[in-house]
């Protein structure tokens, strides 16, 4: 083709590229906090029924990554993120989605190299860089502070 | 006899018509603007199978029988089957081959295979190697989507640019002999790279290979836009057709106001949530085989261009950093 620059034809696609940005954090905003929210209120009704704070942080947690694997399960996940958006992703609730989907998603390949195989194919980069970036954190604060952080 | 004309385009003297063609669909293109128009809806994507892949393979079995049947023949006396898909190895075309028992052979064009199949079943019957040839192609949201992309399931979000693979196959028979609206030209596309890498936006990495097909095309035919009823593309969806619109304009073409795209009429965008149109291998051949082909029996479109765009992204190389590169097949309709 004539009169063809790459340049000015992805300069002319970014024209078309118009994200609802402002809607898309509004609703992040909005059911992220609704979420965290939720958390605080499982918290608190945790430690009232007097559990230790550790304890009922992980009731909390658990009681959270539940009910996204529920609702991934029925369906209706998907269907509140595509509003969401980090909303739901950010918090745990997106960390259990992104385990559940893969794994129902997968099923058709059988439970060993479908589901076991293939469950962490989108929250496996999650696991490996937080768990080697709390290593490096700890590694930094044994060295700084010259001491196990507690 | 040199069947050429200009630079690439194929010119078929027989003018090798469609002898019967069918159409099959998933429920969301059921409800879309042209649900009348498609000859069976299977309802939920599974149509009685176990896994999306299954279900796309039977889409396409179905629609091969349909369209041998509306010819009036039976498998045993087409003699070339061409048909491909999206998925890896073309899955659905392999297998619906399988129990058809046409000599086959799979082509991938990505979403351009039903052109691509359909120059190369003009070929075959136009050369005299048979009387009829089947041509088919499938996609299905589901299977696309695992294989490209996240699991259904999965929360993210889709951007404005995002298409919607449609669920859905089509397919014809051709033949030598026939009053069916008939294909006199072709022009396959050269693979076109404008250097986009967003996976979300097929319609851009695709438009320029489709301007590339259609100026080809028409300085080949020494024709204009205006010459034709309808110029068909195949799923550039809205932002896709809107780049096309511009490009051509670059080249001096004007503004071409008989040019439709078949992601953009299948979906209401608006009410379905398709984002930017529909996609995929069975999004042109759904339309063509209901919509274009019906239309030109009725004689209300007589003389058309139906190109097929492909956008030949794989997941595997465009996470080692390369861009996606585009092509579209054009074929020339006539009654």
């Amino acid at each position: 083709m004539k009169n063809f620059s790459e340049k000015n034809y992805q300069k002319l696609v970014s024209q078309h590229e118009k994200s609802p940005w402002l809607k898309n954090i509004f609703w992040a905003f909005t059911v992220g906090g609704l979420i965290c929210v939720l958390g605080e209120f499982i918290l608190t009704y945790a430690k009232n029924m007097g559990l230790p704070k550790e304890d009922a942080g992980c009731v909390t947690s658990m009681t959270l990554i539940f009910f996204s694997g529920l609702f991934t399960g029925l369906g209706i996940f998907d269907k509140l993120a595509k509003h969401a958006g980090a909303g739901t992703i950010v918090p745990i609730t997106g960390f259990a989605n992104a385990v559940v989907s893969p794994a129902m998603e997968f099923k058709s390949e059988g439970f060993i190299l479908g589901v076991g195989a293939k469950m962490f194919v989108v929250a496996g980069p999650v696991i490996v860089y937080g768990v080697s970036s709390s290593i490096i954190c700890g590694l930094i604060y044994y060295l700084v502070k010259g001491g196990m952080p507690l | 006899m040199n069947k050429r004309i200009g630079e690439r385009t194929l010119y078929f003297p027989s003018r090798p018509s469609v002898h019967g063609f069918y159409s099959v669909v998933g429920e969301k293109e059921s409800q879309g603007p042209l649900k009348d128009w498609f000859d069976l809806s299977i309802g939920e994507g599974h149509f009685g199978e176990d896994s999306w892949e299954k279900a796309e393979s039977k889409l396409m079995e179905t629609a091969a029988l349909g369209a041998i049947n509306r010819a009036g023949l039976t498998p045993e006396q087409i003699q070339c089957f061409l048909g491909g898909d999206l998925l890896n190895q073309c899955i659905s075309a392999n297998y619906a081959s399988r129990s058809l028992q046409i000599p086959f052979l799979g082509l991938y064009g990505a979403c351009s295979t039903m052109a691509e199949s359909l120059i190369a079943g003009s070929v075959f019957v136009d050369g005299s190697f048979g009387d009829y040839a089947l041509c088919a192609t499938s996609s299905h949201f589901c299977s696309a989507e695992r294989q490209f992309r996240f699991p259904l399931e999965y929360g993210g979000q889709r951007p404005p640019t995002a298409q919607w693979t449609v669920t859905g196959s089509g397919a014809c028979v051709l033949s030598s002999q026939g009053n069916g609206p008939s294909i006199t030209h072709a022009t396959i596309g050269k693979v076109v790279d404008a250097g986009i890498t967003d996976l979300n936006n097929m319609g851009a990495a695709m438009a320029p290979a489709a301007c590339d097909t259609l100026i080809t095309f028409f300085k080949d035919t020494k024709t204009a836009p205006k010459d034709y009823d309808m110029i068909f593309t195949g799923d550039l969806g809205e932002i896709g057709k809107k780049l096309l619109h511009q490009l051509l304009q670059d080249q001096n073409f004007g503004a071409v106001d008989n040019l439709e795209d078949c992601g953009c009429l299948i979906f209401d965008n608006e009410t379905q949530d398709t984002h930017a149109g529909g996609s995929g291998c069975g999004c042109s051949a759904s339309v063509l085989n209901s919509y274009i082909l019906k239309k030109m029996q009725k004689k209300e479109l007589k003389k058309i261009l139906f190109m097929a765009t492909g956008a030949l992204m794989s997941p595997t190389i465009s996470m080692q950093g390369e861009s996606i590169p585009g092509i579209a097949h054009l074929i020339q309709l006539e009654n």
